[in-house]
């Protein structure tokens, strides 16, 4: 299980199984959106701002 | 010995339809590559290296990004899910609506400006209240409900000054009074899987939105008119928006050609990621014909 430290308020936190590379999660503490941009270490860092064509 | 199927998964951000996808291509031992859009280039000079794929399943979370990579695997001639085409009729909702009037197709009833001026006076034509929607763009984000002049004036100066030169294609939908739901259907190939409607008390229904999800059963008319907004577009995997008029019935929303699944999947119990996987296949065993 791999732990990360959030990029803006420093908080700790543990990634769950199954995590994946490009997957967005949400810092428990802060609320701001992380991007996991590795698995081995583990390493995220601010996800970036929703962009004006992005959806489905 | 025959050469194994590969295919390619064009993403960017991994949302948990993206990691149903992979888990989907896992069990059927498909080989697959994941490959981020924001990662990658092309060489129009050099298409080599993307015939390695016997398919690309197409899932930016940026429409540009994808339209663009498209438009390039399509002129390589590698198949991809959706085409080009598809991807082109579904992310401009001003070009879903033309298809769909081609077609014949029930839909809200669309005007569409150049100027603010003349957005003004279509929409005085067609009363109030209207709706107001980016030609591109998902999730809700930008729509405005116009109740009176006032409104309509604010909101036009804003698009002219402050959008982009889209902004100033001034598409403009009729509202209507919907039961405080819509309907969202997917479409795969020849198949409507299933469909649920996306209750809110907001006008906007959309579960990006906070709109939640509840099964729709799909009727006869449902299926039929599911299935003909597909063709329309040009076919392949669709999620149909689907809006109940009080008096005209059911009107074709939106088709979406990059879907979001994440609350119909658990909700119907169908496995949507792997039977896109499967079509996927289909396509790039060329057993589905684009």
């Amino acid at each position: 299980m791999s732990t990360i430290t959030c990029p803006e308020c420093a908080a700790e936190i543990t990634l769950e199984a199954g995590t994946e590379v490009g997957e967005i999660i949400v810092c428990p503490d802060c609320g701001v959106d992380l991007e996991v941009t590795a698995l081995d270490p583990a390493a995220v860092q601010l996800a970036p701002m929703e962009q004006e064509d992005w959806g489905e | 010995m025959q050469r194994r199927l590969k295919i390619g998964v064009l993403c960017s951000r991994i949302r948990v339809e993206e990691k149903w996808i992979f888990g989907a291509l896992e069990k059927r031992g498909i080989d697959f590559d994941r490959l981020d859009d924001r990662m990658i280039s092309f060489d129009l000079d050099d298409e080599s290296s993307w015939h390695q794929y016997d398919a690309v399943l197409e899932r930016s979370i940026s429409y540009t990004s994808g339209l663009y990579a498209l438009r390039i695997l399509n002129a390589f001639g590698v198949p991809t899910v959706n085409t080009v085409a598809v991807a082109e009729a579904c992310g401009d909702k001003l070009t879903t609506s033309t298809l769909l009037m081609k077609a014949g197709l029930p839909q809200p009833r669309n005007l569409v400006a150049f100027t603010p001026e003349s957005a003004l006076d279509a929409l005085e034509k067609l009363g109030y209240p209207a709706v107001v929607k980016p030609v591109v763009g998902s999730w809700g984000r930008l729509l405005a409900k116009i109740n009176d002049r006032d409104a309509a004036e604010a909101i036009f100066e804003h698009k002219a000054t402050l959008g982009s030169t889209q902004h100033q294609v001034f598409y403009i939908q009729e509202y209507i009074e919907k039961p405080g739901r819509d309907i969202r259907a997917v479409v795969i190939g020849e198949r409507v899987l299933t469909a649920m409607y996306r209750t809110s008390p907001h006008w906007i229904t959309n579960t990006a939105r906070g709109g939640e999800g509840e099964l729709c059963p799909v009727t006869p008319e449902i299926e039929d008119l599911c299935l003909k907004a597909a063709q329309a577009v040009g076919g392949g995997v669709l999620a149909i928006d689907l809006i109940e008029h009080p008096e005209r019935g059911f009107l074709i929303n939106e088709v979406n050609h990059t879907m979001e699944f994440h609350t119909l999947q658990p909700l119907s119990g169908v496995d949507i990621a792997g039977e896109i996987v499967e079509y996927a296949v289909n396509v790039a065993s060329r057993e589905v014909v684009q």
